[in-house]
């Protein structure tokens, strides 16, 4: 679908008419990511960051392609293939094995950007819910490969890592250790494990890269929201994708690159840990087991459940934890404002802060020791995560009296007010 | 009835946390001595552990550059010192013209090396040869038993990534080969129980402040540097904490030169994007 105003794609040239006839995939770019696809004016920029995890996933598949060249999946070798001949011998494989891991890390950077900008201009409500959960489903599907990848290198944390997370599965009631043993095809994480998290760190790239095009298309079909959450109501309140946004998008990828430059070159280590330097010991468990940063934030609630209560402890962690991400399938449901950008929504907006503070909070808690006063803070904001979602948000979009709306986009263009962000909104009052 | 149930299991999950949270407090608060910052009680570690001090080594920071003199000075304290224990398994002899020396050079290192495993091509026993540049540098102990039953039933930590598998990188190996002491008076009054153990050595640097290891730089003049730098225990623990600062990373000049190869250039195109960009939008508010 398209608004009626779109661009039509009209080959000039004789073989461009010709393979449009036979498979019109030119034609298809073009409405997708090319002219023929009507955007709000007024994008911020926080909307170049879909573009942007799209770009981070483009490096780690071909940075991830080169290493698998000549990473060994093997147990006894694994640490050493990727210390000893990617890090030394390889040509540029140093480049291409901290590109590969820090190009994670800018892509979770990426994602919770892309996340929480979607989150505060309700990027997820009707008309596109779909959208929103395809894009919950690459979130869980880039957790997974994250994991699986850290594991890859066979460090002292890949290894108790591994363990710690599989561990998850031995918390169900009666079959878990079944299910964990099943998993690792071990008592714990050995070549078995090792191989089949190579095989899936490779294949979910492929899985992640597909389910990226459902989202697009998902997105084409009402087309993209906007920092007014107001609908598109005539051509004056878009301009074609190409080339406005792939230029905003050009400088918004140069900036991108810049700062993973920076991190590649000159601090490739600064989002690592020291003990995957040490090759898998598994009769020398590290003094704290940490996940890379990402996780730290859930890592936060699955440890702030401390006390049985009806269901073990650990089962309460590992449900909440799982519960943290599978809530937002659900977000669409729950915020029931028919207003989508909280420019116009005060107390929604008041909430949506704290929320950020909570989420990093809990990452700081998640990536420290599990000392008292951490897990105290961490059992205050894990609680405050679900009542967020689960409550407030609900309760909100009951009672809350919304500031005007602009009656269209162009016109809150012209009164200085269509691409508003977060923080300018948050200064002005 | 979506948010009906979503509320409930967000209260549910609220009060479960709300007991462990009432529960953690209480704990904190009817401990004897409560530490509420690092759960375990205060002992010898929490209270005389230090944090490395700054090594002052060339290729720190993102200007960073080896002092090749140096690294040589601190591969001669791993030869004559180190090597008696330690592996450096990752190295190989030919990575040495990182350091400076000529191919030649490299040969005469190598060679210097007879005890690389090989197989007698006669009779097929195991033997030992001499060393090419190709070679990486021999284990010091056979397998890790070996270690163990030499060293006082600890394995000798292989030392080519010593410098970044470590908090603190070369500074915590700087810090810990100057760092050994007798243990403090102070420490002794206040935990007679964390007095060091015989076969172990005090080292407030090291994380539970006994470390296996017996001082290995002892003494000035312990190896005869040959470009005139005076053989301190403080320059020959900084001299191979540089050295293995280049064993765990290599390429950090490389790294470094492409970087700013690469944030000039990256800079540079996006001020181009940026102006396209503002050209392209010129005439269209927005």
């Amino acid at each position: 679908m398209s608004f009626p105003w779109a661009n039509h794609y009209e080959p000039k040239q004789p073989f461009m008419r010709w393979l449009d006839e036979k498979l019109p995939l030119p034609r298809l770019a073009y409405n997708a990511v090319g002219a023929g696809y009507p955007v709000p004016r007024n994008l911020n920029y926080f909307w170049n960051f879909g573009v942007l995890a799209g770009a981070a996933l483009a490096i780690q598949i071909v940075t991830g392609i080169v290493l698998a060249m000549h990473y060994h999946s093997d147990a006894a070798t694994a640490f050493s293939s990727i210390n000893g001949t990617i890090m030394r011998d390889v040509n540029a494989g140093w480049f291409l094995r901290y590109a590969h891991a820090n190009g994670a890390s800018m892509f979770f950077i990426v994602v919770y950007i892309h996340i929480f900008r979607g989150l505060y201009y309700g990027s997820y409500k009707a008309p596109r819910e779909m959208v929103w959960l395809l894009g919950v489903v690459i979130f869980l599907l880039m957790m997974a490969t994250a994991f699986m990848g850290y594991v890859l290198p066979w460090g002292q944390m890949s290894f108790w890592g591994a363990q710690v997370i599989t561990g998850f599965f031995s918390a169900i009631p009666g079959i878990g250790e079944t299910i964990r043993v099943w998993l690792l095809g071990g008592y714990a994480p050995d070549d078995a494990a090792l191989n089949r998290f190579f095989s899936l760190h490779y294949l979910l790239p492929f899985v992640i890269a597909a389910v990226i095009i459902l989202h697009i298309w998902a997105l084409h079909i009402p087309g993209s929201g906007n920092p007014t959450g107001v609908d598109v109501k005539g051509e004056q309140d878009t301009v074609p994708f190409h080339p406005y946004y792939t230029a905003k998008d050009g400088f918004g990828l140069g900036v991108f690159l810049l700062l993973f430059a920076a991190l590649v070159f000159f601090f490739p280590d600064m989002l690592g840990h020291p003990d995957n330097y040490i090759a898998a010991n598994p009769l020398q468990t590290p003094a704290h087991i940490v996940p890379e940063w990402y996780f730290w934030p859930f890592y936060a609630i699955l440890r702030s459940f401390t006390s049985d209560f009806i269901l073990p402890a650990k089962l309460w962690g590992v449900l909440a934890m799982f519960g943290s991400i599978l809530l937002l399938f659900f977000l669409p449901w729950l915020d029931s404002s028919p207003i989508r950008s909280n420019n116009y929504r005060p107390k929604a907006r008041t909430a949506f802060w704290v929320l950020v503070l909570d989420v990093l909070i809990l990452g700081y808690c998640g990536g420290s020791p599990a000392d008292p006063a951490y897990v105290i803070v961490a059992q205050v904001c894990s609680a405050y995560y679900f009542l967020h979602f689960l409550v407030i948000l609900p309760w909100i979009a009951r009672t809350e009296r919304p500031v005007a709306l602009p009656n269209s986009i162009t016109e809150a263009v012209l009164a200085g007010k269509g691409g508003t962000s977060p923080a300018e909104t948050a200064l002005a009052h | 009835m979506v948010r009906w149930i979503a509320a409930l299991v967000g209260l549910a999950f609220a009060g479960v946390l709300a007991i462990a949270l009432v529960i953690t407090v209480w704990g904190v608060a009817s401990d004897s001595t409560p530490k509420i910052w690092t759960g375990a009680p205060k002992s010898a570690e929490t209270e005389f552990h230090k944090h490395p001090r700054d090594a002052g080594l060339s290729s720190a920071g993102v200007f960073g550059k080896f002092d090749k003199q140096q690294l040589q000075r601190g591969f001669q304290v791993y030869k004559e010192v180190c090597s008696a224990c330690h592996s450096l398994k990752y190295v190989a002899f030919r990575d040495l013209t990182g350091l400076g020396y000529s191919e030649g050079q490299v040969k005469a290192i190598a060679a210097g090396f007879d005890n690389i495993p090989s197989i007698n091509p006669d009779t097929g026993e195991a033997a030992t040869r001499k060393g090419v540049p190709a070679d990486h540098f021999p284990l010091a102990f056979a397998n890790d038993i070996a270690a163990r039953a030499a060293n006082n039933n600890a394995i000798p930590p292989d030392l080519s990534y010593m410098t970044r598998a470590r908090h603190g990188g070369a500074d915590y190996v700087y810090s810990l080969l100057t760092g050994y002491q007798d243990q403090p008076a102070a420490l002794l009054k206040e935990f007679p129980e964390a007095k060091t153990p015989t076969g172990l050595h005090f080292n407030p640097y090291f994380a539970n402040l006994n470390i296996a290891m017996p001082p290995p730089l002892k003494s000035e003049g312990q190896v005869q540097y040959s470009d005139g730098t005076k053989p301190t225990v403080d320059n020959m623990a900084r001299d191979v904490a540089a050295f293995l600062v280049w064993t765990a990373d290599p390429n950090l000049e490389t790294r470094h030169q492409y970087g700013f190869m690469a944030v000039i250039f990256l800079l540079f195109s996006s001020l181009l994007a940026f102006g396209a960009y503002r050209n392209i939008w010129r005439d269209v508010k927005h």
